[in-house]
């Protein structure tokens, strides 16, 4: 049982990280239909400001809540603006070309990330510093949860939170849903939709940064390529969800967890090896798209003529 | 018909110059002039603190000769190519060391996955190739051009299947692997067959990739069998991380690996978590003989840093090449090829160096134990 409850755990760990990263990739396509396929590398930038910051700032030394705190606001605003100038020089002077246009830059500025920071920074995995006092804290038996998982759980659902608030009770988050209702109408009632698209892709890029130092907390190992297979997976949790829909992209990251883990953990008593863990989650994406199109929370959109 | 005549003609004479540059080219070989030899190792990817290592061994060992006055007067220039620890770019620099630089000899890879993409263009040219720290049995059997200063996986992996039975009388014992690497599933087998011939039980296998971010799904299942070790024969990249990841599950038990530990970036990782964990490894820096005091004196006035395992290794081999370039008088690929087989009890810094019949070196090992940043020594196992 407590071994159950372990992996059940370590599952919400991960998928919390990947739920983070999700909606990032949900918010974009709600908007404009976009898959932006750079936003697993702003992840791995928002890991890599924090290492910089860290180091900047003198918290590298030794474990402090606050620069902890400081690590995770800076790197999330940094990253914010990273999102911001991808959306202004990559996307938007192609907004007007057809849609598949920009999903082949959004290929190209993952690459182009991807390989200047091999370039500049080798590929070799880092140590981020343990900003944390890491301890275990024991549920029953042999269940555990450390503090890095606690802090994991705690921040992601204080976020997922503002987001909602965000979205639903302030102006800028109903012009949000105005856009993504229908951008030229949003356009015509004379919300500055240039300025909402810039918006979101900031919120979006906050919130993988802080996916970035969250899980680097949890995991000190970072690296150029860090954010391919994770944003891969992000990906995958956005479309099980329901991509365009912001719960959905949440309950979608939790199950991609959980399954995981579970092949990790159980797998080799039924037959399935432990390297199937990413197959797995490939396997669910297809079996949910045969017979979910839309997603565990999608609405089906209807297609005018 | 008259544009085809010319076009033939055209492309004769560049294939003709083709054919005069290679001739003309530097090191085509003669026994006079600079000696050029290749270093190929991965000085930028995920396991960079091995090529950097071991290239900086080798570049002393160079150093060194060349300053004693070369090789039968030849010195030696290094050419270093960097494969960012890819099968496939090891394949491509190596190509170009052979067709492009002329070497008459490689020095690498330390995975051994790499040395296996590599060692069949050594082969198929005729080039020697002494791979410094690559212990997978699969690299020398590559072909009788292909061969290694450092001892092989089934005799790693029974040593400490025989430290874990024999010193810490373990009887059950949890295996997590490296599914991709040649090396860490080599290890895996030996291990687990020495193990049990011991009369030990493997209670579970669990696997992972490199790169992947967490390893508690793994280690959950390991801890709920309650195994009295836990052998990981992993790269430090991943393994500081699991050791890592083991302590906050609250798994006491000693972890134990290999050479593939061996680097200073395993303690940013995984930092005091890794207390008390085993690993096999070529030599210990606090071995007393003059020899190995000497090296690590000398490597740390250059460098700044203490000699890991793969420097030395990258040092022996440099040197077991001048060796035999020395007694064979010849940098010519099969006669140098003897040279290099008939090495017998080279002292190297890794013990004492013998090429057998499967161009393997035969050498002990050493079990070290991890504290506080430091390896201290336990005991020597013997082939």
């Amino acid at each position: 049982m407590d071994t159950f409850v372990q992996q059940i755990i370590n599952g919400l760990t991960v998928g919390a990280i990947y739920a983070l990263i999700a909606l990032g990739y949900t918010m974009v396509y709600g908007i404009l239909r976009l898959i932006n396929f750079a936003h697993g590398d702003v992840y791995m930038v928002g890991a890599f400001i924090g290492y910089y910051l860290a180091f900047a700032l003198g918290f590298a030394t030794g474990p402090s809540l606050i620069g902890l705190g400081v690590v995770l606001i800076g790197s999330m605003i940094a990253s914010a603006l990273v999102g911001m100038a991808i959306e202004r020089f990559a996307y938007r002077p192609l907004r007007k070309y057809a849609r598949m246009t920009t999903l082949i830059t959004a290929i190209g500025v993952s690459l182009l990330i991807e390989n200047l920071f091999v370039a500049k920074l080798g590929a070799a995995p880092r140590a981020f510093p343990q900003l944390l006092r890491e301890q275990s804290y024991t549920l029953f038996g042999n269940a555990a949860i450390s503090k890095s998982q606690i802090l994991i759980f705690g921040v992601s659902v204080v976020l997922m939170l503002l987001l909602q608030w965000v979205i639903f009770k302030t102006k800028v988050g109903t012009a949000m849903r105005a856009v993504s209702f229908n951008l030229n109408s949003a356009k015509l009632m004379g919300i500055n939709t240039n300025m909402i698209i810039s918006f979101t892709f900031a919120l979006g890029s906050a919130l993988a940064a802080a996916a970035g130092v969250l899980t680097a907390q949890y995991n000190p190992q970072i690296d150029p390529l860090m954010g391919i297979i994770t944003g891969l997976k992000a990906f995958v949790a956005a479309v099980l969800g329901g991509i365009g829909n912001i719960p959905g992209a949440v309950l979608g990251g939790l199950l991609i967890g959980i399954a995981e883990t579970f092949v990790v953990g159980y797998g080799q008593n039924v037959g399935i090896p432990t390297t199937y863990r990413d197959a797995v989650a490939f396997a669910i994406l297809i079996l949910v798209l045969l017979f979910r199109p839309t997603g565990l929370l999608g609405s089906t959109v209807q297609e005018k003529v | 018909m008259k544009r085809i005549l010319v076009s033939l003609v055209l492309m004769t004479s560049l294939l003709a110059s083709f054919a005069c540059e290679r001739r003309g080219g530097i090191g085509g070989d003669s026994n006079v002039g600079v000696i050029r030899v290749g270093y190929y190792g991965d000085l930028s990817g995920r396991t960079s603190n091995f090529g950097v290592s071991t290239k900086n061994g080798v570049m002393m060992a160079a150093d060194e000769i060349n300053k004693a006055g070369g090789i039968n007067g030849r010195q030696i220039e290094i050419l270093s190519e960097d494969d960012e620890g890819r099968p496939e770019k090891a394949a491509t620099v190596v190509t170009k060391l052979i067709d492009q630089d002329k070497v008459i000899a490689l020095l690498g890879e330390v995975a051994s996955g790499n040395s296996l993409a590599a060692a069949p263009k050594a082969q198929a040219s005729h080039v020697p190739m002494i791979s410094p720290s690559s212990t997978n049995p699969a690299v020398t059997a590559v072909g009788d051009y292909i061969f290694r200063v450092c001892f092989i996986d089934p005799f790693q992996g029974e040593v400490m299947a025989k430290f874990a039975a024999n010193t810490l009388k373990a009887k059950k014992a949890a295996i997590m692997q490296d599914f991709n690497a040649p090396y860490s599933r080599g290890l895996t087998e030996f291990f687990e067959a020495s193990f049990v011939k011991l009369g030990g039980q493997i209670v579970t296998k669990q696997s992972y990739t490199q790169g992947d971010r967490d390893y508690k799904g793994q280690l959950t299942s390991i801890r709920s069998l309650n195994p009295d070790v836990i052998y990981v024969p992993g790269y430090y990249g991943e393994v500081g991380v699991i050791a890592k990841q083991a302590k906050q599950l609250g798994i006491t038990q000693p972890l134990l690996g290999g050479d593939g530990w061996d680097a200073p970036q395993l303690w940013e990782l995984g930092g005091d978590a890794l207390n008390g964990d085993y690993i096999s490894n070529h030599y210990s820096v606090e071995d007393p003989s003059p020899a190995i005091q000497k090296f690590v004196n000398d490597f740390k006035g250059r460098y700044k840093i203490v000699p890991d395992a793969l420097a030395a290794l990258g040092y022996d081999a440099m040197r077991v090449l001048a060796d035999a370039i020395k007694r064979g008088g010849t940098t010519e690929g099969p006669k140098l090829r003897d040279a290099i087989a008939a090495t017998k009890d080279f002292a190297g810094v890794t013990g004492v160096i013998s090429i057998n019949g499967e161009r393997n070196a035969v050498k002990p090992a050493v079990v070290l134990k991890l504290q506080d940043g430091k390896y201290i020594y336990q005991e020597t196992i013997k082939p």
